[in-house]
């Protein structure tokens, strides 16, 4: 009952003019930074941390937070209208949103991923108001080994959803997680394949591999195909929205299992990307018509968003009640809290009612608002692709350039991102996989240093990795998962040697 | 004593005298301002704290642009630094990976390569421990750490072969016992991985671990320094920041403190460095920064001039032979 006067409260905070004001102009900024590829929420909010100073902290707050949450949703608009996924989390997200609007079908897929996205957030926000202190003690439990255990899980999951021979599957992962150790390693303090080029120094971002393999990747791909958009007889229809959102219903249980995914990886904090491959390769795996996903299935949009959203928003839980940042925009948000004066941590929610309680109403408002505003643009968003390919192509590039640049202000990393582009060309014609690629890359590094250092802590035993119910569960979990689908295709090969031999006899 | 008493009011003074004669010269383009750190961080709060403050106050009339360039452990931004000679529209904060990167990874770059020019304060580093262990004291710490086996007691710290780890093979030196030390990404992770009780210490930066001590989750034992913090607001119900002993006190032998400085690219003129000397100087006269160092229970030394360079050329000798005791030159 506490929480709901608290947060009654925190409405009439939120609720102010100048407030709401802050909320739109966050959500409007929020959303051109998800669109612009690199850009990305962290390096939003950190270029306008300074411009709130001024401000007093609850304002701000909400003004930071809810760029945050424009950025989770505009980065679904360029993943399904051109395949570039504008946030790391989105690029599950590509796999089934782009052929959706390759077949003409971009307005139903954005509004799958909007409202999505929206449905995961809520969920964590609710989790949050009335879970809070709860949630926080369970993060504590996580330590080295529950991290790896975890991103073992995500491997796991993620396994055998890709059609191309495992052999292919193994080369991409492997050549991600090659690019992966690139650069410092944290756990010796030791510089690794970087041949004495400083350029190489800070590795390889995932970011600019990403804007480099599947948008200049498929910009190649447009060219050599007829200089067109495919998707391009997409209608301006405003209905689309209510006919889209009949069909969602159906797909509840993706829905529930997405959204309690995204919240675990939120709090432990597994981070946003991770929660949308898991849940992206779970749907798959739950679901009877497994081929369809990567051509265009609707479920392949509605399985990560919410994960990625939910995760998202809770990863400020952590940030809020420990001071460890979830991801690396609630990372800049937590300089933001102590340059405001605000120490986060378990008193945070004692001795800052007002703002911490404002906060969270301004959750509530914030997604509301912003997918308001991001589904009423769905026919414009939708419209860009009837725009010939000859104006919009050199634009794409463009904005792919600005955003590998803004990534780490290198020009270097412009060109790593041309190079990617027709690496990405080759992978296609050649049909290699480029997930496991980007999955090894973003989680190969994280998973490796959680490795070395549970190995650290237990002296070389690999028993912590089942040293407690927790771990040992994920563990379990991840095995479990491992060897469901090789047991799957030992059973439909023994049932096609068995038909072979029938026939032969 | 004196002496350099004497030089730094001579140094001081002469340095505001260009300033108010002269003004000759002022940037005339948005400042780049380098953290060789990834955001989020010590050095990459203060940073935009300072880019806030400027701006709020106006000290300035071109904007300040904070970029992070943390490859390499602080390397790639410390060479955009060194590579940009006569360039006054860039300076770079310092971490403690001034001195330790290069040692560690034989990047070629040394402070010499750039120009120093203020000292904006000096971190702090205090011992922790979960406040659930029985140890109360510093002494009672060192007592089990000397009690147990080798590679009994795990540090978490920040980074490898960095400040963290160098203060960890102090600790080793004083117990005469292995301790297993474990890096992690940031401070942040570090004080949250003790609270779990993952792993029994560690040395985290007071603004770093201060919410978790003053919910009770974690104990201070020592402070890192030759005198103890003058902090007298009292954190927890029963400590301040300034009631903690020194380590050396308590029989661990260790004194460190970080360096948060700026300096600039290699041959900028005397006129601009001078700018830069006397822009920290009004920001260290606002009530927010004060506010600031007493949040962080930063040691707030101030300097500039040949006092700085002289100060850094020591901590440079310090830390080659800290991390040569240590094993961790690069071979």
């Amino acid at each position: 009952m506490d929480e709901i006067n608290s947060l009654m409260q925190g409405f009439s905070v939120a609720m102010t003019l100048p407030n709401l004001g802050f909320m739109l102009v966050g959500l409007l900024l929020g959303i051109l930074i998800g669109v612009l590829p690199g850009l990305g929420g962290a390096n939003g909010v950190a270029i306008l941390l300074p411009l709130t100073f001024s401000m007093n902290p609850t304002s701000a707050i909400i003004m930071l937070s809810c760029i945050y949450w424009g950025a989770l949703f505009g980065g679904a608009i360029t993943s399904i209208l051109f395949n570039i996924p504008g946030e790391p989390w989105s690029v599950a997200t590509t796999f089934d949103g782009y052929p959706l609007a390759q077949q003409g079908r971009a307005a139903e897929a954005l509004t799958a991923a909007f409202t999505s996205s929206f449905v995961g957030a809520l969920f964590a926000v609710l989790a949050i108001t009335f879970l809070a202190p709860l949630l926080a003690r369970f993060a504590l439990k996580f330590g080295p080994a529950e991290f790896f255990a975890v991103q073992m899980l995500t491997f796991c999951s993620f396994i055998g959803m890709s059609k191309e021979p495992p052999m292919k599957t193994l080369a991409a992962m492997m050549l991600g997680f090659a690019l992966a150790a690139v650069g410092m390693d944290s756990v010796t303090g030791q510089l690794r394949m970087t041949f004495g080029f400083p350029v190489l120094l800070k590795g390889f971002d995932f970011l600019i591999a990403v804007i480099g393999l599947f948008g200049i990747g498929e910009i190649l791909l447009t060219m050599e195909e007829g200089l067109a958009f495919k998707g391009k007889s997409a209608k301006i229809n405003f209905r689309i929205v209510w006919q889209t959102w009949k069909e969602l219903i159906r797909h509840w249980r993706t829905f529930l299992r997405s959204v309690l995914i995204g919240c675990w990886m939120g709090i432990t904090p597994g981070g946003a990307t991770p929660a949308s491959f898991m849940s992206y390769g779970m749907a798959r795996r739950a679901a009877k018509d497994k081929d369809s996903f990567g051509k265009g299935n609707i479920e392949g949009v509605i399985a990560p968003e919410p994960a990625a959203h939910a995760a998202g928003t809770s990863a400020l839980l952590p940030m809020l009640t420990l001071g460890i940042p979830g991801s690396p925009t609630a990372a800049v948000l937590l300089g933001g809290l102590l340059i405001w004066g605000l120490q986060p941590g378990p008193l945070l929610f004692v001795e800052q009612k007002d703002f911490v309680w404002g906060l969270i109403a301004s959750m509530y408002l914030g997604n509301i608002v912003g997918l308001i505003v991001v589904l009423t643009t769905v026919p414009w968003w939708a419209a860009i692709l009837r725009i010939p390919f000859a104006v919009i192509a050199p634009v794409i590039i463009f904005i792919c350039a600005v955003g590998a640049y803004t990534v780490h202000s290198s020009i270097f990393d412009v060109i790593m991102m041309l190079v990617f582009g027709v690496f990405g060309y080759f992978f296609k014609k050649l049909r290699y996989p480029l997930a496991p690629l980007v999955l090894a890359l973003v989680l190969g590094d994280m998973a490796e240093s959680s490795f070395r250092q549970s190995m650290l802590l237990s002296q070389g035993e690999i028993g912590i990795f089942y040293s407690n119910w927790l771990v040992g569960g994920l563990m379990a979990l991840s095995i479990f998962l491992l060897l469901v689908p090789m047991w799957a295709g030992l059973k439909s090969m023994l049932r096609r040697r068995e038909a072979g031999a029938h026939l032969g006899r | 004593m004196k002496l350099t008493k004497i030089a730094f009011a001579l140094g001081a003074s002469l340095a505001l005298f260009a300033a108010s004669a002269a003004h000759a010269w002022e940037p005339t383009k948005p400042v780049e301002f380098v953290v060789p750190a990834g955001t989020g961080g010590g050095a990459d709060q203060m940073a935009r704290f300072l880019q806030g403050v400027i701006a709020k106050h106006k000290l300035m009339k071109q904007p300040m642009v904070v970029v992070n360039k943390s490859g390499g452990a602080g390397a790639e931004g410390f060479l955009e630094i060194k590579g940009a000679k006569g360039d006054a529209h860039k300076i770079v904060i310092t971490l403690s990976n001034l001195f330790t990167t290069p040692l560690a990874t034989a990047v070629p770059f040394n402070w010499r390569d750039m120009t120093p020019v203020s000292m904006l304060a000096l971190d702090e580093f205090v011992l922790w421990v979960n406040a659930e262990t029985p140890y109360k004291t510093a002494k009672d710490y060192l007592d089990a750490v000397k009690a147990g086996t080798d590679n009994k007691f795990k540090m978490a710290g920040t980074g490898s072969k960095q400040e963290d780890q160098l203060i960890t093979v102090l600790v080793e030196k004083a117990a005469g016992k292995k301790i297993t030390y474990i890096p992690f990404k940031g401070g942040g992770d570090v004080a949250v991985q003790l609270v779990g009780k993952h792993v029994d210490s560690s040395v985290n930066n007071p603004i770093e671990a201060e919410a978790h001590w003053r919910s009770g989750k974690l104990r201070a034992l020592c402070v890192m320094d030759g005198k103890p913090m003058p902090y007298k607001t009292k954190v927890t119900a029963t400590q301040a920041w300034g009631d903690l002993p020194t380590c050396k006190s308590s029989g661990i032998d260790v004194e460190y403190l970080m360096l948060r400085g700026i300096f600039m690219p290699p041959e900028v003129t005397s006129d601009q460095v001078a700018f830069y000397v006397d822009l920290f100087k009004k920001v260290r006269e606002l009530p927010e920064w004060k506010e600031f160092m007493e949040k962080g229970a930063f040691n707030q030394t101030f300097m500039s001039g040949k006092e700085f360079a002289d100060w850094v050329a020591k901590a440079e000798a310090q830390h080659v032979s800290l991390m040569k005791n240590a094993g961790f030159l690069a071979k």
